[in-house]
């Protein structure tokens, strides 16, 4: 059992999702499951992999820069009888090797947790080469597969106990560098599938996932103060979507705001929007996230700037919407 | 590994060869308009006889037996040498291969996994030998008896994919996985050397620190001899030089019968010549 404290919960966010996962969940998790291997494509340092590769060398394989492989490899492994957890950027693993995911994760269904590191547009400086803004659609097309996004630091740690828990494929996406801001302060119940409402409003719901959760929650600041309450949900696993959950916001609110650091193509808003198609009566909806173009490299707060969806950015989109709606 | 290479057993194998040839023809008639993959199929005959029918060790009975050898196909179009294999093997009759491609049915074009002998789902090329390399690994760290037996064609060597899967096979010193490609020489358009020239083949497997061996593909002894050598701490592979759509004049060496459907009248001709194939 990995303990929760509050100093835990801030060292974890002190090292990221990433950091949090490999170097704190998945070696916690060895412990107890004998069957666990942790495979990467050339990222163990930077994922913090130190202490797992020292504690278990026989459970830690490197494939080298061969992101293929390493899913062809995780999936005859898995078929074996072990829980596979492969790791690298998501701009590499849900792209660079999707067709083996395909056959592997999705048709074979392996017991293959697939772990994209640095989604969104962490490496912002980098340029749009390592940046995924568009891993969810992807993945999310792929029949049998789970989608996990995580909030926090706190929430990637939850979702490596919940993924090494089953031996279904998921596809877990780890946004943000070091510092990961803070969304969960204590211990809580992590049900994979269900929504969770972080803030209470009226008329106004802001479903969000991944780091554009706590950038949200301050959104929803900033229009408190100007006399609009939003809530604020957050959308941990894109699939299976939360269909009760959806249902009971769209007979509840008048306006559903959905913000994702992802293209709005494809995205978690595209899977409200599709739930949402099918309903006679449901809100309109607003689409936060990358307006299906790449901005130009930069900090990652200068790329949250171009595609608008910074915290100040989101309150007066959310804003000016409601306005138009409203009056 | 004890594989009897007597004059007996390699005739043995050639007549089950020739039955397997037989019951391909009879899956590619049934399939009807749709037509089936007989050049890729014909040229691997012989290379699944032997395994099936000397080298792997398996249990019908048991088709998850953990110590089982396995046969993962990348070139999974073999399917009209595969399926009659996994006939003569005992997992299914020779009556239900002729579901092959039917609406609903078990047996699809490229197979899928399932406990009659099917280990992987595959199609696309070059996918396979990863997975082969994980079963591979497991099978060591488990320490089970089991072998890996990848079959590939030459054309999927043009996938980059392929070559990471040699590289770390290598480096991993897998010597329970040995990799036979079907070297028929054709892919779907034309001559491999024409479209993508794969060769020398030998001196590339060599270079990645594979034990490599080269046979005749339709000569059952060459094979069985090929699949007794074995050097410790290589993945062994074997280049077995074939002809696409070995035994029937008209399929052979013409790329057009990659995928193609047959007709009554040239199933009867197809049949004749292989019922009077020569002897091995």
């Amino acid at each position: 059992m990995i303990k929760v404290t509050p100093v835990n919960i801030k060292t974890w966010a002190r090292l990221g999702q990433r950091g949090a996962f490999f170097g704190i969940a998945i070696p916690e998790i060895a412990a107890e499951k004998e069957n666990l291997k942790l495979l990467t494509a050339d990222l163990a340092i930077l994922s913090g992999m130190d202490r797992f590769i020292k504690s278990y060398p026989e459970k830690y394989l490197n494939v080298g820069i061969a992101e293929q492989n390493m899913i062809g490899i995780a999936a005859g492994l898995a078929m074996e009888g072990d829980c596979v957890f492969a790791t690298t950027y998501s701009s590499f693993i849900a792209v660079r090797s999707l067709e083996h995911v395909r056959q592997h994760l999705s048709h074979l269904q392996c017991n293959v947790k697939l772990v994209g590191s640095s989604a969104g547009v962490i490496a912002a400086k980098s340029g749009v080469s390592h940046w995924a803004i568009e891993d969810i659609a992807f993945m999310r097309a792929l029949p049998n597969l789970t989608v996990l996004s995580a909030a926090d630091s706190f929430e990637a740690v939850k979702m490596a106990e919940y993924a090494a828990g089953n031996d279904k494929p998921v596809y877990i996406r780890l946004s943000g560098g070091l510092n990961s801001p803070i969304v969960y302060k204590e211990d809580y119940d992590f049900k994979a599938g269900k929504l969770v409402k972080l803030r209470d409003g009226r008329k106004i719901a802001v479903i969000a996932t991944g780091l554009m959760v706590s950038e949200s929650l301050k959104a929803a600041d900033i229009l408190s103060e100007q006399g609009i309450e939003c809530s604020v949900f957050n959308m941990h696993t894109i699939k299976p979507i939360d269909r009760e959950g959806l249902d009971k916001i769209f007979c509840k609110y008048d306006m559903i705001i959905t913000v994702e650091e992802h293209n709005v193509l494809g995205g978690m808003g595209s899977a409200v929007a599709e739930y949402k198609a099918v309903k006679y009566t449901a809100p309109p909806q607003v689409f936060i996230g990358f307006q299906d173009t790449f901005t130009t490299a930069g900090s990652q707060r200068y790329v949250w700037e171009q595609a608008g969806i910074t915290d100040a950015q989101i309150a007066r989109k959310i804003y000016t919407e409601w306005k138009e709606y409203h009056d | 590994m004890n594989i009897d290479t007597s004059e007996e057993n390699v005739k043995r194998l050639a007549e089950m060869s020739k039955r397997m040839r037989l019951a391909g023809l009879d899956m590619a008639l049934a399939s009807g308009n749709n037509g089936s993959h007989l050049g890729g199929s014909f040229s691997s005959i012989e290379i699944l006889s032997v395994l099936y029918g000397e080298v792997m060790k398996y249990n019908v009975k048991n088709p998850l037996d953990p110590n089982r050898d396995r046969f993962i196909p990348s070139k999974n179009h073999c399917v009209l040498a595969h399926i009659p294999a996994l006939a003569e093997a005992g997992y299914i009759t020779y009556e239900e291969t002729l579901e092959f491609q039917k609406d609903g049915g078990r047996l699809t074009g490229y197979p899928q996994r399932q406990e009659i002998g099917l280990e992987y789902s595959g199609g696309s090329l070059g996918m396979a030998v990863s997975v082969g390399i994980g079963i591979a690994l497991s099978a060591r760290e488990k320490k089970k008896t089991s072998q890996i037996y990848i079959l590939m064609g030459d054309g999927e060597l043009n996938e980059g994919s392929v070559w990471e899967a040699f590289m770390s096979a290598a480096h991993y010193k897998l010597d329970n996985l040995t990799v036979i490609i079907d070297r028929n020489h054709l892919s779907y358009d034309d001559n491999t050397e024409k479209i993508m020239a794969i060769e020398n083949l030998a001196d590339k497997m060599n270079s990645f620190n594979w034990f490599v061996s080269k046979c005749d593909g339709h000569s059952v002894k060459d094979l069985l001899e090929a699949f007794s050598e074995h050097e410790d701490k290589k993945p062994h592979i074997v280049i077995a030089d074939t002809v696409k759509g070995k035994g029937v004049s008209f399929i052979e060496n013409r790329p057009e019968w990659h995928h193609h459907s047959i007709t009554k009248k040239q199933y009867e001709q197809a049949r004749e010549e292989v019922m009077g194939g020569a002897e091995q």
